[in-house]
């Protein structure tokens, strides 16, 4: 490959997995915690109803794996395209 | 007898806010006597050489303002689940944050955020936008901070909140003079420690004293332990709805909002000039996305405590005080009411505490800060617990004070004297200009501290809207549209900037009418919260539409931008 289809081939995958990681984000604040809320409280966890919980608590832990996952994948892109740093 | 039992404790608790405030004030001076700054480079980014973890922390603390350590949990209280938007809201820019700017921004390896402006669109009037919005943002925001120490001082050590006030910015002025970005980061990395020590102490006795689970994130999804059976959050569902509030886990803003709300304060996270500069501080671009990481999980320990004091505090509120006699109110009742934070009027003369949600019957008005400040005091938490919350409030308060401070000096000396108004100063007199613009900004930080504006407390949560509606769309387009130019960029800041301070004025401050405008008259259901959503919108509508008819950036801007998307060759944060 030459440099500047490397350079191609590697923001392309970036921006995949960008939007896959948004996607979740978006599903889990969004959709989880505002627009389905009342079903989701229908269920009952412990004290917790469902919506109620990811507004207030299940959404952030998502946020805080999903930026964790993305340095994975992210170091990996890196060394598989070469661009890692020393 | 009775008496001086009473002033012994007082004194006891007195003793301990002083020892505590003093041994945690005194670290930080050392600190900043020992990293001292010797070149601009160490003065703006810490010389570029922060590791993963010390850089987390900083930002963990920097970003936890005296808001979220001292008003949060206390208006998710009061909010009940509305109170989401802030927990989700403050926490899910940080994503954005990882995944669309941390990284670019790193290996572009410049000093400011106007700086990344300026170059990439390669106009001195984009990066003097940027030095305004830069400004707007920092110095709403900062005022709130020099409020929150004051306030600290004049309740727990009962100094004068003026000279609280003052105290607060000879230590600030202390470590961000001399230190700048370097001082200030590792004053930071224990000022987190303080804080979140100082949080999670009382949280964690009183998660156990109420639900026997002492992880209170578990305990307020657990049952009581009076052995009742009940869930705790149901129990204060029941309790809300009978006093004629909405029910706990319902809230009451419209879907709509909520969901505005909601993303302009993660846009606003990520957009904020004092949050973003701190990833300039790392080595690497892979270290920018790690410490992001870190940051947010040691945030995320915080907020995910909140909203568990927040139903733990409001449950004891209800069951102290409501519809019981005022002659029987416990001592921290009558305490907080010398201060004004309570107040009881005994409107029916039944001499019994109504607090309901019918504002014609309702007796009691309670401060939210109160929620945080006096919770171990009602939960009947040893007197060194009480001291901590201290402490913990001042660390918070000081820490996002000088993280702003620097923003707004490194503008001036470096965004305003060096690049535009005499680009051949010296290194040294930079460095110079950079102290002397710091020492300015504490003096106005400390003057809107000392005689607020009637309007700040109200614009600060607007801050989020302002940086939302600024900065990052020019900055996300900047890395991820080529095409972008300048003509685009300056017409999409300058136009969301504009309409969010003008919606602001109209609906929040009620500067174009007599008096402020209805709820029913927001566009589309929208509070002025919540409209930075809308104002983001705009400005990258008009960016683009604009940047379709203006001829494309120069070549050498494109290969910039195809440049910070590869991590390798990063360097470190350059001279220029």
């Amino acid at each position: 490959m030459t440099d500047n289809a490397k350079k191609k081939a590697y923001w392309k995958e970036n921006i995949r997995y960008v939007l896959i990681l948004l996607a979740i984000w978006f599903l889990v604040s969004y959709g989880a915690g505002i627009i389905f809320k009342d079903a989701l409280n229908e269920i009952k966890i412990g004290g917790f109803k469902l919506g109620f919980w990811f507004a207030q608590q299940g959404a952030m832990y998502v946020f805080v794996i999903l930026i964790f996952v993305y340095v994975r994948i992210m170091n990996k892109l890196d060394k598989k395209y070469g661009f890692d740093e020393q | 007898m009775n008496n001086s039992l009473i002033l012994q404790e007082a004194m006891s608790v007195q003793t301990w806010t002083y020892i505590l405030v003093g041994v945690t004030f005194s670290i930080y001076i050392g600190i900043a006597i020992w990293s001292r700054a010797s070149s601009t480079k160490e003065f703006y980014v810490a010389g570029g050489g922060v590791s993963p973890l010390a850089n987390g922390m900083a930002t963990a603390a920097d970003w936890m303002s005296a808001a979220s350590f001292i008003s949060m949990a206390g208006i998710i209280s009061f909010a009940g689940y509305d109170g989401a938007v802030y927990l989700m809201g403050w926490t899910g820019g940080y994503v954005l944050l990882a995944l669309l700017l941390a990284p670019y921004l790193r290996k572009f390896g410049k000093f400011t955020v106007p700086d990344f402006i300026g170059d990439r669109y390669y106009s001195k009037t984009a990066r003097m936008v940027a030095v305004v919005c830069a400004l707007i943002v920092s110095f709403t925001y900062v005022a709130g901070q020099m409020q929150g120490v004051g306030i600290v001082f004049s309740r727990f050590l009962e100094v004068d909140y003026n000279l609280g006030v003052i105290i607060g910015m000879i230590i600030v002025l202390f470590y961000a003079v001399l230190g700048g970005m370097k001082g200030i980061t590792y004053t930071q990395v224990a000022q987190y420690c303080v804080l979140i020590f100082a949080f999670m102490v009382p949280a964690i006795f009183i998660s156990f004293q109420m639900t026997g689970n002492p992880i209170p994130q578990l305990g307020f999804g657990s049952e009581l332990s009076d052995g009742s059976g009940t869930f705790l959050l149901d129990k204060l569902d029941g309790l809300s709805t009978e006093l004629g509030f909405d029910e706990y886990t319902q809230g009451s803003k419209s879907l709509i909002d909520v969901f505005a709300i909601t993303l302009a304060l993660m846009v606003g996270t990520a957009g904020l000039p004092h949050v973003i500069v701190r990833f300039f501080t790392v080595k690497k671009v892979r270290d920018a996305r790690k410490s992001a990481g870190i940051a947010l999980l040691l945030i995320v320990v915080l907020y995910s405590t909140a909203p568990a004091v927040a139903v733990f505090a409001r449950t004891n509120l209800i069951e102290t005080v409501s519809n019981q006699p005022y002659s029987n109110v416990p001592e921290w009742f009558k305490k907080w009411e010398a201060t004004g934070l309570i107040t009881f009027t005994d409107k029916n003369k039944d001499g019994i505490i109504q607090y309901v949600a019918d504002q014609d019957i309702n007796e009691l008005e309670v401060n939210r800060d109160i929620m945080v400040l006096a919770n171990p005091e009602i939960a009947g938490l040893p007197n060194w617990v009480i001291a901590l919350v201290a402490a913990g409030g001042l660390a918070a308060a000081l820490s996002t004070a000088a993280g702003l401070l620097l923003v707004i000096s490194a503008s001036v000396s470096h965004d305003l004297i060096k690049k535009v108004i005499n680009p051949k100063i010296s290194e040294k007199g930079e460095l110079i200009a950079a102290r002397l613009s710091a020492v300015g900004a504490v003096c106005i930080a400390g003057y809107f501290g000392i005689n607020p504006p009637g309007f700040v407390a109200a614009v600060v949560a607007l801050a989020f809207g302002l940086a939302a509606a600024s900065f990052f769309p020019a900055i996300v387009l900047g890395i991820f549209y080529k095409r972008m130019n300048k003509e685009g960029a300056v017409a999409g800041m300058v136009v969301g900037i504009t309409a969010m301070l003008l919606y602001m004025f109209k609906y929040k401050l009620g500067w174009f009418d007599e008096v402020l405008p209805d709820k029913s008259e927001w566009w589309f259901g929208i509070s002025p919260e919540g409209f930075g959503t809308i104002a983001m919108i705009l400005n990258f509508m008009v960016s683009i539409i604009i940047m379709k008819f203006t001829p494309a950036p120069p070549l050498e801007v494109q290969e910039i931008v195809e440049n910070i998307r590869i991590p390798n060759d990063a360097g470190e944060a350059s001279k220029h």
